[in-house]
């Protein structure tokens, strides 16, 4: 398993260059810069910031400067926010999304397999229709307006919580947004668990525990548990991912300063270093989430050795 | 009293084409170290008989009549009740021994999980006389191979596997469901042969579902012959074997290839078996019965002793001995 971990470690390099070649490519293929601005600087000034973060360069040489400082695990200076690092700005959000989000997985995973379980035991009955429902709702409806409906009923209608804001991980303020992230993960990880499940206790050796005399708590959590969580492994690696790289909107909804906002802000302001450092550490936690995955099936599943 | 007694027992399901029988009125009683052999084609009840009484049957299934074990009715029980008789007391094996263990959990977990149950033994304990089933079964290197999982197994071991964990207990009474369908010829022999010997060492009465008459012949000592969720015929497995009296009876053993013979033509019963949802309102086997009159289609023959020898129970309104007649006709030319 080590041998096979780190030669996925290392089939990682080549994947991260190639998308760091590309991103590289399209952010400066796009017209404008990070000094284009609606106030002019003087020719002379642009001449000088070109210099010092080798814009006037011909792109290759560019490239292979940004590769080396790369190398070197540091991630440039940002174009926009004068005296900040990209590392310092990722050392400041990576914190609070990993938090949100991994924070919101962990729950998600939790509530959408117990939920998952219960409405398959109970198929076509009232708690099944609810979790269904519920599921088909957190699914169905974008965060951009569940968010807010969830600000109106809990900040505003019943003043329990802050409405936004972020106040070095106190936990009144993650509360609202590890809620909306967990609502929208267990509408995927129930009905996944849900089907899943259904389908294995239909199963020939859920049969053979059956006959054996086994107890249903036994069976469901003993025999029918694993085989049911390979489908929900699937789905939670894209999801943790989303939760944690690509909360945009509830990051936005929120006013929270975690990864996603400061890729919007990036992304609008021309800040080549910023984008490309983020793109770099989303492919890093993208990589390695989908690692523990793989490592994960062969924890479930004894037929699957690597 | 009988070890298991089982009268008018009717297996029901709910479908989307309306209630379906599967079973009808079936009756059959084992004695202590017995073997009663289930014969029938697919799709004839004998499965959906002895899932009833192991209360196995699909969510949409409904039963009727009573299984009596020990005078207790299996079909009325409670799943706690039921679940202190199966495994202990009442063992299954099935028909895909593939598919049968659990794919994730090694045979020890599956094996001493039986014990744990049942006997209140401690899992060490419980591994130890797992190991001695799977040597009594002779699986080589049991103690090795119990810590494996089911796919390190052949599925001819996997069928032994499933038999010393049928065993654990030393139930009194061993429900195997076409045991050696899913096997080559080889291991089928094998695995009777050790059904045989297991039952002579431990004393178990066995109910033998299939649609294989070698393996009737070879093992039981009572026979049930069942068409479209019927019993046809019921007695002694000499009796069935070498004087049917049933047409279809007649017809199955008619259908066994042989070897001693000239000529490489396979017999078969014409036609097929009746659709469970749109069942005839006489004899179901009416419809591909040669001997057949119009009063077969119309009215259903009850299970009753035949004429010629009443040890034998029969569903026939052809008189026995004109069949038997009939069939020694057809021998001779």
């Amino acid at each position: 398993m080590w041998s096979y971990t780190f030669r996925r470690v290392l089939a990682t390099i080549p994947t991260l260059l190639a998308v760091i070649t590309v991103c590289y490519l399209l952010l400066h293929l796009t017209p404008g810069g990070p000094f284009d601005g609606e106030r002019k600087v003087s020719a002379a000034v642009l001449a000088n910031l070109q210099a010092k973060y080798h814009l006037d360069l011909p792109l290759w040489q560019q490239y292979l400067y940004y590769i080396k400082s790369l190398l070197q695990g540091d991630l440039g200076a940002s174009f926009r926010y004068a005296d900040w690092s990209v590392n310092d700005l990722v050392g400041k959000a990576l914190p609070v999304s990993a938090a949100i989000g991994g924070g919101a997985i962990v729950i998600s995973l939790f509530i959408g397999v117990a939920l998952g379980i219960v409405a398959a035991l109970r198929q076509n009955s009232l708690i099944d229709y609810l979790v269904m429902l519920l599921g088909n709702i957190g699914g169905a409806f974008p965060s951009f307006v569940l968010g807010p409906v969830l600000v109106m009923v809990f900040a505003i209608g019943l003043e329990w919580l802050p409405a936004g804001g972020w106040d070095d991980f106190a936990l009144r303020y993650m509360v609202l947004p590890m809620a909306l992230l967990v609502f929208i993960n267990i509408s995927t990880i129930g009905r996944v668990m849900r089907g899943s499940m259904i389908e294995v206790l239909g199963s020939n050796f859920i049969r053979t525990a059956r006959a054996k005399g086994l107890p249903m708590r036994t069976i469901v959590l003993r025999h029918a548990l694993k085989p049911a969580l390979m489908p929900v492994v699937s789905v939670i690696g894209p999801l943790a991912i989303s939760s944690i790289t690509a909360a945009v909107v509830t990051e936005t909804v929120f006013g929270l300063p975690g990864l996603g906002k400061l890729i919007v802000n990036g992304a609008a302001n021309r800040d080549y270093t910023l984008v490309l450092g983020l793109v770099v550490l989303v492919t890093v936690i993208t990589v390695v989430l989908n690692l523990l995955v793989d490592l994960a099936y062969a924890l479930l599943d004894p037929k699957i050795r690597y | 009293m009988s070890l298991l007694k089982v009268s008018n027992l009717g297996v029901q399901f709910q479908t989307n084409d309306g209630v379906v029988s599967a079973v009808n009125g079936v009756s059959f009683e084992l004695e202590k170290g017995q073997t009663l052999g289930i014969v029938g084609e697919s799709g004839s009840g004998k499965s959906q008989t002895v899932l009833a009484m192991m209360g196995l049957l699909a969510k949409n299934g409904k039963t009727t009549g009573e299984a009596l074990y020990q005078g207790k009715n299996l079909l009325a029980m409670s799943p706690a009740e039921l679940n202190r008789i199966r495994g202990d007391r009442l063992a299954m094996i099935f028909q895909d021994p593939m598919t049968s263990l659990n794919p994730y959990l090694t045979v020890e977990r599956q094996m001493t999980e039986v014990l744990e149950l049942h006997k209140g033994i401690s899992r060490r304990g419980a591994k130890k006389r797992a190991i001695e089933l799977l040597d009594a079964v002779r699986i080589p290197e049991a103690a090795r191979r119990i810590n494996m999982y089911p796919h390190e197994f052949s599925g001819g071991m996997r069928q032994r596997v499933m038999i010393a964990m049928a065993l654990l207990c030393e139930p009194e009474v061993l429900i195997a469901d076409e045991p050696t369908t899913a096997l080559d010829v080889t291991v089928q022999a094998q695995i009777l042969t050790l059904l045989k010997e297991l039952q002579r060492d431990f004393g178990t009465s066995i109910v033998m579902i299939t649609h294989d008459l070698g393996v009737v012949a070879g093992l039981c000592e009572k026979v049930m012959v069942m068409y479209g969720g019927r019993a046809m015929e019921y007695g002694s497995a000499d009796n069935i074997f070498y004087q049917p009296s049933h047409p279809y009876t007649i017809g199955l053993l008619g259908a066994l290839p042989r070897l001693d013979h000239d000529g490489s033509e396979l017999v078969s019963i014409p036609g097929n078996p009746p659709n469970m949802a749109r069942m005839p309102k006489g004899c179901p086997f009416s419809e591909r019965c040669t001997h057949a009159s119009s009063r077969c289609a119309d009215e259903l023959p009850a299970l009753a002793a035949s004429s010629v020898n009443p040890q034998v129970l029969r569903a026939c309104h052809k008189p026995a001995d004109e069949l038997q007649q009939a069939a020694q006709e057809v021998a001779h030319v």
